[in-house]
């Protein structure tokens, strides 16, 4: 690992610390512990990240949920580096000058959101959705912010690193495997009784929380395989392990009911990390973008050591984060088909942003020239133990005219669909309640549009 | 200037509690957790957790050598239960370990057999079960049941406000060393270190003079470290008697907030008469705060609440009672308002009950009833004194556009059937002082040494809010010397004793006076030796940019200092300062609690979807009365941050337990604080221009902010009231508190009806 500009030895760490935990221990205590779940982004640091085009970028990640072995071979930056003696890095000055900071604990990770914004030229507000205050409103924080994108960038020690990036080796640390190709990981996977471990923004919580997930993790997210993007004329095919801020980047406009989504999908040193494949593998009832591949009868193309094969995602989640997946099968791409008509995603949490859903909910629906309905698809997350489509609903709409009675019905008749359950987040009248109202929403909100 | 701190901020290398240089050897603590809210303990059995390596000892309630208790007021809090857990999560053991990790899993060696209890998990539990800490407590004026009897209009309602987790980024930190003399230094992140000192002392069985309790700064505290830090600090201390090693705990995320006590929840039933006008005849409030198991700070908390219930508007009958309700939950403490928020939200019910029922616009219902002369004695006997608000209240309106914005918004809402507006404007009195009298005094240490630098001693902590900055500024000011002579140090019980809380927005109010009048002390020392000098009367020597004056000739503040030294004056001195006029009969219920008053106003804007209930605050306007500011940056910091702490507790954050008392949103995935995306881009905040300073004696003319601005965002739940009530036309609009999307929702479905 280089750390600051210095290459570290590793061999001696413990595979499954945090980089966070680890970090403290070598007192650069500059990067905090707020929660250690990655909710908070107190231990933001800045990954060195190469894209396919071969440039480097700083993505920010929470250090609490990256386990020493997947730091092997990685470049990173912490708070620490960025001044020189008494000389401020300029998203420091900025902070200092527009009283960004109060008790100080969450400010070093703002700096690190803010300075890997100021790299790539980024600083709307969800360069720091996953940074968490509450001493300032984030109103200073986002002055800070603007003043820096009015400010001409130069080249610095840290453009220059970005320029000369090479990754330092890559092995694996001690049962923590970094397979950098799918035959590989699928040994690796078959000689040991291991655990997938793709960005680990799910089983990093686990780790980060000191429970035991396997005795040999084998990391996918280096895989150049698992890391293509392309986009078709009728369909993009996405790598499993693409991380969720490059599809915001590079989807853009291609599938409406994501660009709806992502901005509002977890917070950016997640989306940094996170995949689809991830997000498949763990089959959360309530992972955002699971409803989006109902919706778009995505499929899923998977490699075990009997070969490859492709499943339909509808069938794929068999129950509470259960998948048609066999044992040492890995999730390679997913498939998704571009449709025509009315799509649109939409996604209801207590809090705006960087907050799990209430109800999530993806809705396609194509009339025909009759104005009738010709193809629909209602899918929906935090409603069920899986994410979850309403076939009964949508069998009944099919061939019908979407007017206002038929609506009234559909909406009665998703209210009843589900069983949704009563928990810490919201009720389970609610959930019904949206299941039917978010369609409502939708049709109003798109039925005019052509 | 910035803060005192900023650049080791952002560099992190500003060093919090569990981040010093610790000793060689320093172990760590985890507690065994009680899974049941009410039981009895039947037995305890940690010879697994001690045979285990690494383990150095487990904790039990036998193991204290002096008092078992860690309650600030009424001694009713035991550090270690020995009979009943009163609380899921609640520490009944803590195992001392090498490192949290062994500390950790050791803890599931120590077997503890339960006998379950009935438990009251609820407001609704308690008054069912008639489970309350102390007796009711009262404040009345005039006479309530007459006037009310009299009123042309009664209304009675009901009303239900949430708890709120501090949520402070650094959790409960502390660690505590003992010295080869016997003296324990503990290092807690506490707003109190007194308090912590005593309750260290109690516990171990010394006295105070053997115990240093010292803060470096906090990662925010916001009230959460008023008292809530005692027990970790305590513990740490009787693990390091117990071991003879340095011993400290930071609480993970999810411990913390298992364990700590948060916002009290609050449920407020009224009775209210008017006049045709809006006008306020008669107030019957009944209240009930959620005290949890113990009473920590739960009286003074109810007591703000009911003497706030009134907020800016005057009623001279009058009658508030209220109770603590005893629950198996942990227990409630210090909150940003300190009950205030509760007690104004109550009173802002009431006000939009009254405009609605009499289809008034609820704006001019709140100016009707301002205090305002010959209307200024509040129910608690008190005079609003500096009485700022009738104006500041124009200005905000005028500044806002609140005017031509309601009809905006009028005309938005007739042509859209799904999506609705609300405007809303509410104001703030917050008394400032400490209710409880004692605690209105302070105390400074400043040294000057040979060179001419200085340190500065005073008995506040910094948690965030800027107070280190705010006395460097003082002692600059008073000295006439640059900030960078004056080196802040970290607060410790044997610079300056017997110190009170940092709390109640009076930590600059009372710490400023006492360093201000330390400095001026050594001012008049200074003074005879700059006119000696350089020729002159002493009291000509003016102290500025570094340097004495004496009528046309200078020297440098250090020359003076070295030839004050070489004349043998002492260069150290300390300030004292206690807060002139306040007194308060607790049982009365009637006295003069605060030394002035604070006063702002803000307008809030939002937008509510009819589908989902989701809301989105569009713009929000603020006006602040701070006195003539000491800084204004970081005053407007304050009430920044405070508007947005106010908005988390009425929007979207929401504490929910299990059937069984236990804490389910115990982690920020869970349990949601306001991030960037809930603060509006349009946001305004002025400071309001004051045509005189203060009448009160006020360090600089400035007046307290850490906590007013908090409950600002009061007009943000109105405006989500007011977005509410154009779904149809009711003329009573209930809404839940917090008000989640899925409240919003509920409230939306009622005004169909």
């Amino acid at each position: 690992m280089r750390l600051n500009f210095q290459l570290v030895d590793l061999s001696d760490a413990d595979p499954t610390e945090s980089l966070l935990r680890w970090l403290r221990r070598q007192r650069l205590t500059g990067t905090k512990e707020g929660c250690g779940d990655g909710d908070c982004g107190a231990c933001t640091v800045a990954l060195v990240e190469t894209s396919d085009d071969g440039k480097a970028r700083f993505s920010a990640i929470n250090a609490c949920l990256m386990p020493m072995g997947a730091m092997v071979g990685r470049e990173v930056v912490t708070v620490e580096s960025l001044a020189i003696g008494e000389v401020l890095h300029p998203v420091q000055q900025a902070m200092v000058d527009h009283a960004g900071s109060q008790c100080g604990y969450c400010t070093p990770g703002f700096v690190m959101s803010l300075f890997c914004g100021y790299y790539a030229g980024d600083f709307d507000d969800h360069v720091i959705d996953g940074n968490l205050c509450r001493c300032t409103g984030y109103l200073p924080i986002r002055r800070a912010a603007k003043a820096l994108a009015a400010e001409p960038r130069g080249a610095d020690r840290f453009s220059a690193l970005l320029d000369q990036h090479q990754a330092p080796e890559t092995t694996s640390l001690g049962t923590f495997h970094n397979p950098d190709n799918i035959a590989d990981a699928l040994a690796l996977k078959v000689a040991h009784h291991a655990a997938w471990i793709a960005s680990g923004t799910d089983l990093g919580v686990a780790l980060s929380r000191g429970q035991h997930i396997a005795s040999v993790l084998i990391a996918i997210d280096r895989i150049p395989e698992l890391q293509c993007l392309s986009i078709h004329d009728n369909h993009a095919r996405i790598g499993a392990g693409v991380p969720l801020s490059r599809l915001e980047r590079e989807l853009v406009g291609v599938f409406p009911a994501l660009d709806h989504l992502l901005p509002w999908f977890a917070a950016r040193q997640i989306k940094n990390r996170a995949s689809l494949g991830g997000n498949l593998g763990s089959a959360s009832p309530i992972g955002d973008l699971l409803p989006w591949l109902l919706a778009q009868d995505a499929t899923i193309e998977v490699r075990g050591p009997m070969g490859a094969r492709e499943l339909a995602v509808d069938g794929f989640f068999e129950g509470y984060r259960q998948t048609a997946l066999q044992p040492d099968e890995l999730i390679v791409a997913v498939r998704v088909p571009r449709v025509r008509g009315m799509q649109a995603g939409y996604k209801v949490a207590k809090r705006r942003g960087d907050d799990i859903s209430i109800v999530a909910a993806v809705f396609v629906l194509v009339l025909d020239d009759d104005c009738r309905i010709a193809h629909v698809r209602l899918a929906y997350g935090g409603v069920a133990a899986v994410p979850i489509r309403a076939k009964a609903v949508e069998a009944w709409l099919l061939g019908r005219a979407l007017d206002e009675s038929v609506l009234q019905e559909a909406v009665a008749r998703l209210r009843a669909e589900f069983t949704p359950l009563d928990d810490h987040r919201a009720s389970a009248e609610y959930r019904r309640a949206l299941v039917g109202n978010l369609f409502a929403q939708f049709v109003a909100e798109h039925k005019e549009a052509p | 200037m910035t803060h005192e701190s900023a650049r080791g901020h952002v560099t992190g290398s500003a060093v919090f509690t569990d981040e010093q240089a610790m000793p060689a050897r320093f172990l760590r603590l985890y507690p065994v957790q009680s899974p049941h809210a009410h039981a009895r303990i039947l037995a305890i059995d940690r010879r697994a957790a001690l045979a285990s390596p690494g383990v150095h000892a487990v904790l039990l309630a036998d193991d204290i050598p002096g008092e078992n208790n860690t309650g600030p007021i009424v001694h009713d809090e035991p550090l270690l239960p020995s009979d009943v857990v009163s609380h899921v999560g609640q520490a009944v053991a803590w195992v001392v370990a090498d490192n949290h990790v062994i500390a950790q899993s050791a803890t599931r060696l120590v077997h503890v057999a339960y006998e379950p209890l009935p438990a009251c998990l609820s407001i609704d539990d308690a008054l069912t079960q008639e489970s309350f800490h102390l007796r009711p407590a009262r404040v009345e004026s005039g006479e309530v049941d007459a006037a009310l009897a009299r009123a042309p209009h009664r209304l009675r309602g009901e009303v239900r406000c949430g708890g709120q987790d501090h949520f402070y980024l650094e959790t409960q930190a502390s660690w505590a060393t003992i010295d080869g003399e016997g003296i324990v230094e503990v290092t807690s992140s506490t707003q109190h270190p007194s308090e912590t000192q005593a309750i260290v002392a109690h516990v171990l069985g010394i006295p105070s003079h053997r115990v240093v309790c010292r803060c470096l700064r906090m990662g925010g505290g916001f009230g959460g470290k008023e008292t809530q830090a005692n027990a970790f600090a305590a513990i740490a201390a009787l693990a390091a008697k117990v071991t003879g090693y340095a011993v400290g705990i930071q609480l993970p995320r999810s411990l913390d907030m298992q364990l700590t006590g948060k916002r009290h929840p609050f449920l407020g039933r009224f009775e209210v008469g008017c006049d045709a006008d809006g006008k306020l005849l008669a107030l019957d409030v009944d209240m009930v705060a959620d005290g949890g198991w113990s009473c920590d700070l739960s009286p003074p908390v109810l007591m703000r609440a009911m003497v706030h219930v009134d907020n800016a508007y005057v009623c001279a009958n009058t009658r508030v009672v209220g109770r603590i309700a005893r629950t198996h939950l942990p227990s409630n403490t210090a909150f940003r308002g300190f009950g205030g928020p509760q007690g104004m939200l109550i009173g802002e019910e009431i006000l939009d009950r009254i405009a609605r029922h009499l289809r008034l616009p609820p704006d001019v219902v709140r100016e009707r009833n301002f205090y305002r002369p010959g209307f200024e004695t509040t129910h608690y006997g008190q005079p609003v004194v500096d009485n700022h608000l009738p104006e500041l209240w124009a200005q905000l309106k005028h500044s806002s556009a609140y005017a031509q914005r309601r009809t905006e918004i009028d005309a938005f809402n007739a042509n859209s059937q799904t999506r609705k507006r609300g405007l809303a404007m509410t104001p703030v009195k917050f008394g400032i002082s400490f209710n409880k009298t004692e605690y209105n005094q302070a105390g400074a240490l400043v040294l000057i040494y040979q060179d001419g630098s200085i340190q500065l001693n005073h008995g506040g902590t910094e948690m965030g809010q800027g107070l280190h900055t705010k006395m460097i500024a003082v002692a600059a000011r008073v000295l006439g010397v640059n900030r960078r002579h004056i080196q802040i140090m970290t607060t410790r019980t044997d610079k300056v004793p017997n110190t009170s809380a940092t709390a109640a927005s009076s930590g600059a109010d009372l710490n400023g006076q006492a360093i201000k009048a330390a400095c001026e002390t050594l001012r008049q020392r200074l003074a005879p030796v700059a006119a000696a000098m350089l020729g002159g009367a002493a009291d000509e020597a003016r102290f500025e940019d570094d340097r004495v004056t004496v009528r046309d000739t200078s020297l440098s503040f250090a020359e003076v200092v070295q030839a004050a030294y070489r004349s043998r004056i002492s260069l150290a001195a300390t300030g004292y300062y206690r807060t002139p006029v306040i007194h308060w009969d607790a049982v009365a219920g009637r006295g003069h609690p605060f030394y002035y008053f604070a006063f702002g106003a803000a307008v809030s804007e939002v937008e509510i979807c009819g589908y989902t209930g989701v809301h989105q605050l569009r713009r929000v306007d603020i006006l602040h009365d701070v006195g003539t500011s000491i800084h204004e940056g970081i005053d407007r910091g304050q009430i920044e941050g405070g508007f947005v702490q106010g908005l988390g507790w009425l929007t979207c954050e929401e504490l929910r337990f299990a059937a069984n008392g236990r804490l389910l949103t115990d982690a920020p995935s869970t349990y949601k604080i306001p991030t960037t995306s809930d603060v509006p881009i349009d946001f305004r905040v002025d400071l309001y221009e004051r045509s005189a300073p203060p009448g009160t004696d006020v360090i600089f003319g400035s007046k307290g902010v850490g906590e007013p601005p908090l409950m600002l965002a009061l007009s943000v739940r109105e405006a989500l009231r007011d977005a509410v009530a154009a779904f149809g036309t009711a003329r009573e609009i209930a809404l839940d508190s917090p008000a989640t999307p899925e409240a919003i929702l509920r409230a939306i479905e009622r005004v169909r009806e």
